[in-house]
């Protein structure tokens, strides 16, 4: 039996499911502890995905993808569990997560979990046949508490703030100082996976682009990843290029928008409404190219199910260049005023050891300095001909998170004009095929929040097992937890801003 | 302080009039889904070539096949309608390039019009596709809130994108609040809800007291195929599959999001605006 890192696991590389080693628990802990202890600094592996699924009787089947960033290379490793078992996150923290989602989907206790909670806050659903208590008492969540006579605790959400998706947030403070944040999510909680699982192929595509609905392309890449990993369906360049051209639109969107909507967090008014309008004209140029603003429509396995025809490059070219010749006096004048400046230095620093232990992903990484991305660790499609520089950042707080999404929004624009001058010819869409049996694939994608992973894994009749999805929130919200402390309480929307992380997608 | 100043110069009005941006949608824009009727001969061609295709091979007469296209639709999009016709039904849409083309019921096709919200969910059901435009609150209404109307936001269960189209009506170039609309943080605050998401499990009590804490007189907009049919999410058992019944709805937008001049055009035909 091989060992997890010489399956050949790559992204978008299948790999058959009984190749996967399947360990005793005691190996199946050294194995993931021994590979991720060294750090990705220290050029080891990291945790990619930890899931369950349901294994026959009452065993369930615990799978750990590993990525190592620095050989582009990915590792797979498994072991089978009752009712309970040692948790990996005593030696793995980057697990924590994870084994909360496996206590309350798979109904499987990771004992001696150093905070195990809710998650989501739903009813198992990927139980073995045999078992059907649940880990977690349905509508009860056990929040952290200070003790101490000036302690106050203020409670947010789910309906909170403006026209956002639902959350709670649970604030421990000392007068203005938050010292503790605890967030509680799951109200956006739909059941994405297992109608990824049941479903039929043509409406789990749309499920797919609603995963999170400002990351449709991200998702549908990533989902059609998968699915084209496992028919072994080889796109032409041209449909690469062309998802490539709407991944950086969406990222360019999106970084517009969190820009002006941190300008107008910090009372920047110019720049808020500037940028409001110029994440408009991208929402427009994927609407130009997909007929909806957000994409939809567009990625299909197999390619994309719409064609660039060469008037409408031209078009999108030249409205892109005005775009760019805009951008420039409204970004530079939020980041050249120094009353900007100083509301965004220093404010929910996040610490770049708790970004390494937390496993945090995209620009929210890169701004402690963590050279994360996908595009550039693991890349595929057009990312493997057209090389986007990384962006990082070092000093982890708002600005740093700002800066980034300037630089990369920058990049992104240049890449969408080179490749909307020199799109390779070829079909925009060749056939899938069906996935093939008992076979296990691994997506990632660089979405504008950070790395998307989709596992899909097929049974001996070739239908989908288990189709786990992992949005970059899932890992960064305890980003914004552990930056939050310290902070004036007023500045958690600036701060929550500067993440801008995904209910939905957390949630699934 | 010259650079912001002639980036400002730079920047015009770029607030678009209703009319003028709604005729500038491009020619891939999905709007409102219209249902040609085959005619016999092309229904008859239809199965024709249906019944050399293996799979449609048991679904010969015109009910199964229609049972049939029902199925491949990624969505509730055909149904039946009153006379047992095949009928559109734009609030189960998910306006997908999948659910556009032929079959033996007629060819389903997009147009460019953006025009789709409608008083009640029976407007969004016709035999071809024609929406009952949203009409005017009563008059009562109308003197509360034709010229200040405050809205309180719930996502419940959605992607989020919905919400995204909801924010963008606040910038620069739909600028809301030239209408006297204005959505606000606190429903004790608002004069009606928004509810965007298929109503998901652990949001339907927050759903249900926001909308007890609105104060009476209230309006309730229902924005995106999942608030009106559960959109995607349709037959999840973790979301309910849009607004619950017992909440009565003022105004339903379809759309997977709706475009924000979907949502302006709904709201300014509410208020007697257009």
């Amino acid at each position: 039996m091989s060992g997890f890192d010489d399956l050949g696991l790559r992204n978008r590389r299948a790999v058959p499911w009984a190749a996967v080693p399947v360990e005793t628990v005691e190996r199946f802990r050294e194995t993931v502890a021994a590979a991720t202890a060294a750090g990705v600094s220290g050029g080891g592996w990291r945790l990619a995905a930890l899931f369950g699924l349901p294994d026959g009787g009452d065993l369930t089947r615990l799978v750990a993808i590993l990525a190592h960033d620095e050989q582009g290379r990915l590792g797979a490793t498994s072991t089978l569990v009752g009712d309970r078992y040692p948790a990996l996150t005593p030696l793995c923290p980057a697990a924590h997560a994870f084994e909360r989602e496996i206590a309350e989907q798979c109904a499987v206790l990771p004992e001696g979990h150093p905070w195990l909670k809710p998650l989501r806050r739903h009813p198992p659903d990927h139980l073995p046949a045999g078992r059907s208590r649940a880990v977690f008492e349905p509508d009860r969540y056990p929040f952290f508490r200070l003790a101490g006579e000036e302690v106050h605790e203020v409670a947010v959400g789910p309906v909170h703030a403006g026209i956002i998706e639902p959350g709670h947030f649970r604030f421990q403070a000392h007068g203005e100082e938050v010292l503790f944040l605890e967030i509680v999510l799951g109200y956006q909680h739909r059941g994405v996976e297992r109608l990824l699982e049941t479903l039929a192929p043509e409406r789990a595509m749309l499920v797919a682009e609603s995963i999170a609905g400002d990351t449709v392309i991200g998702h549908a890449g990533a989902y059609c990843g998968a699915m084209e990993a496992l028919a072994r369906s080889r796109k032409t360049p041209r449909a690469q290029t062309i998802r490539g051209i709407a991944l950086e639109l969406e990222r360019l969107a999106n970084h517009l928008g969190d820009l002006g909507a941190i300008a107008g967090d910090v009372a920047y008014q110019p720049a808020a409404a500037f940028l409001g309008r110029l994440r408009g004209e991208c929402l427009n140029l994927l609407l130009t190219l997909s007929g909806n603003r957000f994409g939809r429509g567009l990625v299909r396995p197999g390619g994309v199910q719409l064609d660039l025809p060469e008037t409408m490059a031209a078009a999108m070219r030249s409205r892109l260049e005005r775009l760019r010749e805009d951008l420039e006096p409204a970004a530079g004048s939020m980041f050249g005023s120094a009353s900007v400046q100083t509301r965004l230095e220093g404010a929910g620093t996040l610490a770049a050891e708790r970004c390494a232990e937390l496993g945090v992903v995209g620009p929210a990484a890169r701004a402690c300095g963590v050279a994360r991305d996908v595009r550039h660790d693991h890349p595929y499609g057009i990312f493997r001909f057209a090389h986007i520089p990384v962006t990082t950042a070092w000093t982890g707080d708002v600005y740093a998170r700002a800066l980034v999404r300037r630089l990369e929004a920058r990049r992104s624009l240049e890449f969408v004009l080179e490749q909307l001058a020199s799109l390779p010819r070829g079909e925009p869409r060749v056939p899938c095929g069906a996935p093939r049996p008992g076979e296990l694939a691994v997506a990632m994608e660089e979405g504008w929040r950070g790395e998307i992973v989709h596992v899909a894994i097929t049974d001996e009749r070739g239908a989908i097992r288990r189709h786990k999805v992992i949005d970059p929130s899932f890992r960064n919200w305890s980003a914004l937890a552990a930056a939050m402390p310290g902070n004036p309480i007023s500045d958690f929307p600036l701060c929550n801003k500067s993440f801008n992380l995904s209910y939905a997608g957390h949630d699934l | 302080m010259l650079d912001f100043l002639r980036a400002r110069w730079r920047q015009g009005t770029p607030t678009a009039s209703l009319s003028a941006a709604g005729g500038g949608l491009p020619e891939r824009f999905r709007g409102r889904p219209v249902l040609e009727p085959a005619s016999a001969g092309e229904a008859r061609d239809a199965s024709a070539r249906e019944a050399c295709d293996a799979s449609a091979r048991e679904a010969r007469d015109a009910s199964a096949a229609e049972a049939r296209d029902a199925r491949a639709l990624p969505s509730a999009l055909v149904t039946a309608g009153e006379d047992g016709r095949p009928a559109l039904d734009l609030g189960a849409c998910l306006f997908s390039p999948e659910e556009a083309g032929a079959s033996t019921a007629g060819t389903i096709a997009y147009t460019r019009d953006y025009r789709l919200a409608s008083s009640t969910r029976e407007g969004l059901v016709s035999p071809a596709g024609e929406v009952e435009l949203a009409r005017a609150l009563d008059e009562r209404m109308r003197r509360l809130f034709g010229r200040s109307l405050r809205l309180r936001s719930v996502a419940a269960g959605s992607c989020g994108g919905c919400e995204a189209e909801l924010q963008a009506l606040g910038n620069v170039v739909f600028d809301l609040s030239r209408f006297g609309i204005q959505f606000v943080a606190s429903p004790r605050h608002a004069d009606g809800i928004v509810v965007t998401g298929a109503v998901s499990r652990n949001m339907r009590t927050a759903l249900e007291l926001t909308s007890d804490a609105t104060p009476p007189p209230r309006i309730v907009i229902a924005v995106g195929a999942c608030a009106i049919s559960g959109g995607p999410f349709r037959g999840s058992p973790e979301v309910a599959g849009g607004v619950p019944p017992g909440l009565h709805v003022d105004l339903w937008v379809p759309g997977c999001p709706p475009h924000p001049l979907t949502l302006l055009d709904g709201l300014l035909r509410l208020l007697d605006r257009l």
